[in-house]
């Protein structure tokens, strides 16, 4: 069934159906909270089930590491038709309209009183800094920390991390709680999650200002289809319109830091 | 293509290399092919001369053999016994084919199961550089970071062994050599911020005798005191940390993923290492050692005797992994044991082998990125309107595969010349633009790659490594992304992207003979005796790799910036060839 659906799907650009019901087919990294897992317990996991049924679809999903060429691997092979969390001007994918803008944030243990909210803070060169690795990349709070001079004191955690355990990238905002490093930059959704379960309470503040050296930190987050799938992209947009109000409970349910 | 002066030089070639090449390889070709290089000396050279300059042209297909795997074919085939050998990309079959029936049955298959999650973790293409035979055993590497060991008659597993972490980024796609019954073997996988490495296995039990870093502390990196650089820019301690920012060493990438050449006589082995990460030079501060780098190290416990770094803080990608053919040249009158490097970042480095002195290094393809390289202190001198970071950069070349990536050269002691596959690509980086994973969102470059001088994407040229010259040249219209092969018929052949197997006369550039196969050629060619005396030349098919995956990976040539921004420059190669993995077979009637 699976295969025809497929080819008719990528003929017609129409969902499947799965007898009467139709489906909406949905990658999702089976290991990546607070954004999914497969257990159906990230945030998106919640979306994707309010959206489907808002659409009277049946949710399927094919569950896929978030690595590299990740979207090329799923949603280009034909192997979903939608997945979540994307930034609306990744280009690779049509992206529906954002239903949450959030931002890279500072994590700090309160106890340490550190107060840091801009990137020029020059108390920045004396701390040691943890930062996401994505591949051989930084994530963008290096970026601009380098076009100031700032390297010695980065340490890099890996997004990745080591796939075979739980939640690879907590590595980063249990490094703080730890106090293996003294200050985290990391993307906020990660921040507000896992902040809530250390030990230690953790100071969370937004990453000013939002644009500085030339790299952006707050990013708009959309739903991303196939390019050409305009119906289901229509689809997607009314369905997340029209469930913003529960949409925006389950995000400060994971507590996702949101910027407008 | 004729040039007049070739046969002068083929003489004089003759004339005072032949004896001492074969001094240093100590190994009589005996018409097998047992280590995907052909020799420890990496020249990729055959004595056999049924098929000559005259015959060639009358060369036939002899059989054929589909190895049921699509993605790009990088493999040499091992010709041992009359037996050959296969390996595949993942999932890294191995096959053993019976030369003495007709057709060349399977004899048996081995199927090493790699761990598919591991094909997300190959940075351009799940490909696989070929096995060594060594002691009645196939050794090689799966995808998934394990060297195998398989009973050359039987096809039963010898050996398993476990190298390394596909969750952390790691994978191997490399063919490895066995010297003084170590078997060597480098990780891939720089693009995921690894710590590169190169080990040593017991041959005989697949137990992992010692592992060198190339970054970290010098204990780590197995640097003693018998390390002596040439350079004074190369000495020091610890440089495998100290000339990091940080504990970035960590992540710094320098992965052994190519090739390794031995001399049995200095007892020493050579390769180089990767490009540093994290890809924004701007975050690593630093020369980054030891990445870039060539090495000189003992077999029996690794130790480093001398590095030389081609590209501090490289700014391109230009990875030193490249092949070494050792050879032993007079230059400037002198007798040197040297070797020759053709550099990613477009540089044809002859270095004294004994001890790292660079003594040419001339441009073998066309380069703006650096000026020079001084051979005083071993310096190169860059561009500086070229240097990379967050930053729109305009016509660099080459291009992040360089003047040549992986794809291997050959070496005749009857022309004294190298036969060098090679690209013509430059590129710009430009925008910042969004992307993500794992539900984060970053920002990257944008890199797109695009044709050099001329048009040609490619380049197959000859060229001189005491004069520093090129001698002859032929133009492709995509990457010459094939291994090559010399022989004492003084045919050298090559493969192309788009599917053409060529014969060309090694003086002068004339192609004798082409046959167009079913799927672009990226593999090794090899020429061995069959069993029925006669001279063969094998050649698997297969497009894909880093260069081919806008056809064997299926991505989207709308997208540029695919495969690390290689698709801008061949989306127009899948009108020219399609996937598949598919060995040919070619012998005179």
């Amino acid at each position: 069934m699976s295969f025809r659906c497929l080819s008719f799907l990528l003929l017609s650009m129409w969902p499947c159906m799965a007898g009467n019901q139709r489906v909406l087919r949905v990658c999702a990294d089976p290991n990546n909270l607070p954004f999914s897992n497969e257990q159906g317990q990230g945030f998106e996991n919640k979306i994707a089930e309010l959206i489907s049924s808002a659409l009277n679809e049946k949710l399927e999903y094919t569950w896929w590491s978030e690595r590299k060429s990740f979207i090329k691997n799923s949603l280009d092979q034909g192997r979903c038709d939608a997945v979540l969390g994307i930034p609306s001007s990744l280009d690779s994918v049509a992206a529906t309209q954002p239903y949450y803008r959030s931002t890279y944030v500072f994590v700090s243990r309160q106890d340490r009183n550190l107060h840091i909210t801009s990137l020029g803070d020059p108390e920045l060169s004396n701390l040691r800094i943890g930062i996401h690795l994505v591949g051989d990349d930084y994530a963008p709070p290096a970026i601009a920390l380098a076009r100031r001079g700032i390297t010695q004191n980065i340490t890099g955690f890996s997004l990745f991390g080591s796939y075979g355990e739980p939640n690879p990238p907590r590595k980063l905002i249990d490094a703080v709680d730890q106090g293996t490093v003294d200050i985290a930059i990391a993307w906020g959704p990660f921040a507000g999650y896992f902040a809530k379960s250390e030990k230690a309470p953790l100071d969370i503040a937004p990453v000013s200002p939002p644009m500085y050296l030339g790299v952006p930190f707050t990013y708009s987050i959309s739903a991303g289809v196939r390019k050409g799938d305009n119906a289901l992209k229509t689809e997607l947009d009314e369905a997340l319109v029209r469930e913003s109000a529960a949409i925006q409970q389950i995000l400060s349910q994971f507590g996702v830091p949101q910027v407008h | 293509m004729d040039r007049p002066g070739s046969a002068r030089i083929a003489l004089v070639g003759v004339l005072f290399i032949a004896p001492a090449l074969a001094q240093i390889q100590k190994q009589p070709d005996d018409g097998q092919w047992v280590m995907a290089a052909k020799n420890y000396a990496s020249t990729r050279y055959s004595t056999l001369d049924q098929i000559n300059t005259t015959n060639v042209k009358n060369l036939k297909l002899a059989w054929t053999f589909s190895t049921g795997v699509l993605r790009g074919h990088e493999a040499a085939p091992l010709i041992v016994n009359n037996t050959m050998y296969i390996v595949t990309p993942y999932p890294n079959y191995l096959y053993a084919l019976d030369l003495t029936k007709p057709g060349a049955p399977v004899k048996w298959m081995y199927q090493p199961h790699p761990a598919p999650a591991s094909q997300g973790v190959a940075c351009c293409d799940v490909v696989n550089r070929g096995a060594v035979f060594y002691n009645g055993k196939i050794i090689y590497n799966t995808l998934d970071v394990q060297t195998v060991a398989v009973d050359a008659k039987t096809g039963q597993e010898v050996w398993r062994t476990k190298l390394g972490d596909i969750n952390q980024g790691e994978s191997i796609t490399m063919a490895p050599i066995v010297a003084k019954n170590t078997v060597l073997v480098g990780n891939s996988g720089g693009e995921f911020g690894v710590r590169g490495w190169l080990a040593g296995l017991d041959a005989n039990t697949g137990k992992l005798e010692w592992r060198a870093y190339a970054t970290g502390p010098d204990k780590d990196v197995l640097i003693g005191s018998n390390f002596k650089p040439f350079y004074a820019k190369d000495r020091g301690t610890d440089l495998g940390m100290k000339t990091w920012p940080g504990e970035s060493w960590k992540i710094g990438g320098a992965a052994a993923w190519s090739w390794i050449s031995y001399d049995p006589d200095l007892d020493l082995f050579y390769y180089g290492t990767s490009n540093p990460g994290p890809w924004n030079p701007d975050q690593r501060p630093g020369d980054n050692k030891w990445s870039s780098t060539l090495f000189a190290r003992r077999p029996e416990t690794g130790e480093a005797l001398w590095a030389y770094q081609m590209n501090p803080h490289d700014l391109h990608d230009y990875d030193g992994v490249n092949e070494n053919i050792l050879l032993d040249l007079n230059i400037n009158g002198q007798p040197r044991k040297v070797l020759a490097h053709p550099d990613r970042n477009g540089r044809m480095y002859i270095i004294d082998r004994t001890n790292g002195e660079v003594l040419s290094a001339e441009p073998f393809a066309y380069i703006n990125t650096s000026e020079s390289v001084d051979l005083q202190t071993g310096e190169l001198k860059l561009n500086p309107t070229k240097q990379t970071g967050y930053k729109t950069i305009r016509d660099a070349c080459p291009a992040p595969p360089g003047g040549k990536d992986w794809q291997p050269s050959s070496f005749s002691p009857k022309t004294g010349l190298i036969y060098i596959p090679h690209n013509n690509l430059c590129y710009e980086t430009q925008g910042v633009t969004a992307n993500y994973i794992s539900g984060t969102p970053f920002v990257g470059m944008n890199v797109r790659m695009y044709p050099g001088p001329g048009g040609n994407r490619g380049e197959f040229s000859a060229w001189d490594p005491v004069k520093a010259k090129p001698v002859w040249s032929i133009k492709e219209m995509f990457p010459a992304w094939s291994g090559t092969v010399v022989t004492a018929g003084d045919v050298v052949f090559y493969g192309t992207m788009d599917g053409w197997f060529k014969a060309v006369d090694d003086r002068n550039g004339t192609i004798l003979w082409q046959f167009k196969v079913g799927s672009g050629i990226i593999g090794q060619p090899v020429t061995y005796k069959g069993p029925d005396g006669k001279q063969y030349v094998a050649v698997l098919s297969g497009v894909g790799g880093w260069s081919g995956g806008v056809v064997a990976g299926g991505l989207n040539p709308v997208d540029g910036t695919g495969a690390l921004g290689f698709l801008n420059a061949m989306a127009d190669l899948p009108k020219y060839t399609t996937k598949g993995g598919m060995l040919y077979v070619f012998s005179l009637p």
